[in-house]
């Protein structure tokens, strides 16, 4: 193996990299808030007593959950503008990653809503807790707690799947590693840098998720 | 633009899922092999040798499949000078995803097992592989069986990227007749369909065994 690795296509275009990465945190950023709030409405409906509310959120759950997500990217990327939509490729990939994200947080919304027993919230009142306050400190920040792991996980896992969109010509950190690659033939090099920068993210949302536990769940843990 | 009837995509899809069946046995397997392996490691009482599977694991755990692949198919040909074929790329990046999670996996539902049938079994007499072989392990199988059976459906998903390095399974040749045809709304439906057959009866199979497990315990 006479192979000498050359890093300095890595430090030469540390510009093209750091674009490329902003732009995978803005549309992970973009996809997980709008996936968020797609998955608490699934989860009013998962569990509200009207059956067909419950069945349709549990079809876009089922459905999401066993495709990959790249046939749903193409699905709305190559598929949408046939219904006459025009969608940048910026815009395909955050409202995919945000219906992906969406269905996975559906379910794990709803197993937090759904480990608050009823007594507790009963309790609250016989304690003379106002209604907010009774959201707030019984029925929020405990189903919180009792999901966050799950979504932190789930959050990881969204950011890594931005990946993906690189394939519909999104200009994201992979992308620009496509664009090195083509350019200079240093594969290993560019895509093993570009595989640490994505760790460097992941390991940056695993800290900023252990300060936020130890700021609000902390309270959790004496119950277990 | 080549006319195609519904029935002609189907059938083109049909035959490339066989290949995305048979990447995804192999990358199962293969990544079942290696994940018992990374897990031995994990729980080892060695230290450099439960270091090593966790950096293993937080470097395949931490990184996008995507690149994973890139790495396998550009990466390895670069350095090497060998050219691997798409399948094989594919079922090195799927190997190390899949073994770097199930091994996770799998070390949960040991360390699931209560101390006391280490000891038990210890004072007994046993060697630390018996101990794994007669008491640990065919505890721990039964616990891992849920979530197994539910990573074999990242699995199948996973060799979805396969079509990016231009292995034809049924994301590939989705993306093909799509380009032929521009149906694609229709194309990626009929892929997606595909997809949900094979991957919806292991989801069903998978959260009945988990519900059958929370019920006994």
């Amino acid at each position: 193996m006479g192979y000498s690795f050359q890093f300095s296509i890595v430090w030469d275009n540390l510009g093209l990299l750091f674009a490329g990465a902003w732009l995978t945190l803005k549309i992970s950023l973009l996809a997980i808030a709008f996936g968020l709030i797609i998955g608490i409405i699934g989860a009013i409906f998962r569990t509200s007593k009207n059956k067909l509310l419950d069945a349709i959120a549990l079809a876009y759950v089922e459905v999401i959950r066993n495709t990959p997500y790249l046939i749903q990217l193409f699905f709305i990327f190559f598929g949408i503008p046939n219904l006459g939509i025009k969608l940048t490729a910026e815009q395909a990939a955050i409202l995919s990653l945000a219906v992906n994200f969406g269905a996975y947080s559906t379910e794990i919304v709803r197993a937090g809503v759904e480990s608050i027993p009823k007594g507790q919230v009963e309790a609250g009142m016989a304690l003379g807790f106002k209604p907010l306050a009774i959201f707030r400190h019984i029925i929020l920040l405990p189903a919180l707690a009792n999901i966050y792991p799950a979504l932190v996980g789930q959050v990881i896992l969204a950011v890594l799947f931005t990946s993906v969109v690189s394939q519909i010509a999104t200009e994201d950190l992979t992308f620009v590693g496509d664009f090195l690659n083509a350019r200079s033939f240093r594969s290993f090099e560019i895509y093993f840098a570009i595989s640490l920068i994505y760790l460097a993210i992941v390991w940056l949302i695993k800290a900023m998720a252990f300060i936020i536990e130890r700021r609000y769940f902390e309270f959790a843990k004496y119950r277990r | 633009m080549e006319e195609f009837t519904v029935s002609q995509i189907l059938i083109n899809l049909v035959v490339a899922a066989k290949w995305t069946i048979i990447l995804s046995a192999i990358a199962f397997i293969v990544g079942g092999i290696v994940g018992f392996g990374i897990m031995l490691m994990r729980i080892s009482s060695i230290r450099w040798v439960k270091w090593l599977s966790l950096v293993y694991i937080e470097f395949f755990q931490g990184t996008p499949l995507l690149l994973q692949l890139f790495l396998a198919f550009f990466g390895i040909s670069v350095v090497f000078g060998i050219n691997l074929s798409p399948l094989v790329a594919a079922t090195v990046a799927l190997t190390t995803f899949t073994s770097s999670f199930l091994a996770d996996i799998w070390r949960g539902s040991i360390e699931a097992i209560p101390r006391g049938q280490w000891e038990a079994s210890a004072a007994l007499g046993f060697g630390y592989f018996k101990q794994l072989r007669l008491v640990i392990l065919p505890q721990a199988v039964k616990l891992s069986i849920a979530p197994t059976v539910g990573f074999l459906v990242q699995v199948i998903k996973g060799t979805s990227l396969a079509s990016v390095i231009g292995f034809a399974e049924i994301s590939r040749v989705a993306t093909q007749i799509n380009n032929v045809t521009l149906k694609s709304l229709l194309v990626f439906s009929l892929a997606g369909l595909l997809y949900f057959a094979l991957c919806y009866p292991l989801s069903a199979w998978s959260q009945r065994l988990e519900q059958k497990l929370t019920y006994k315990a």
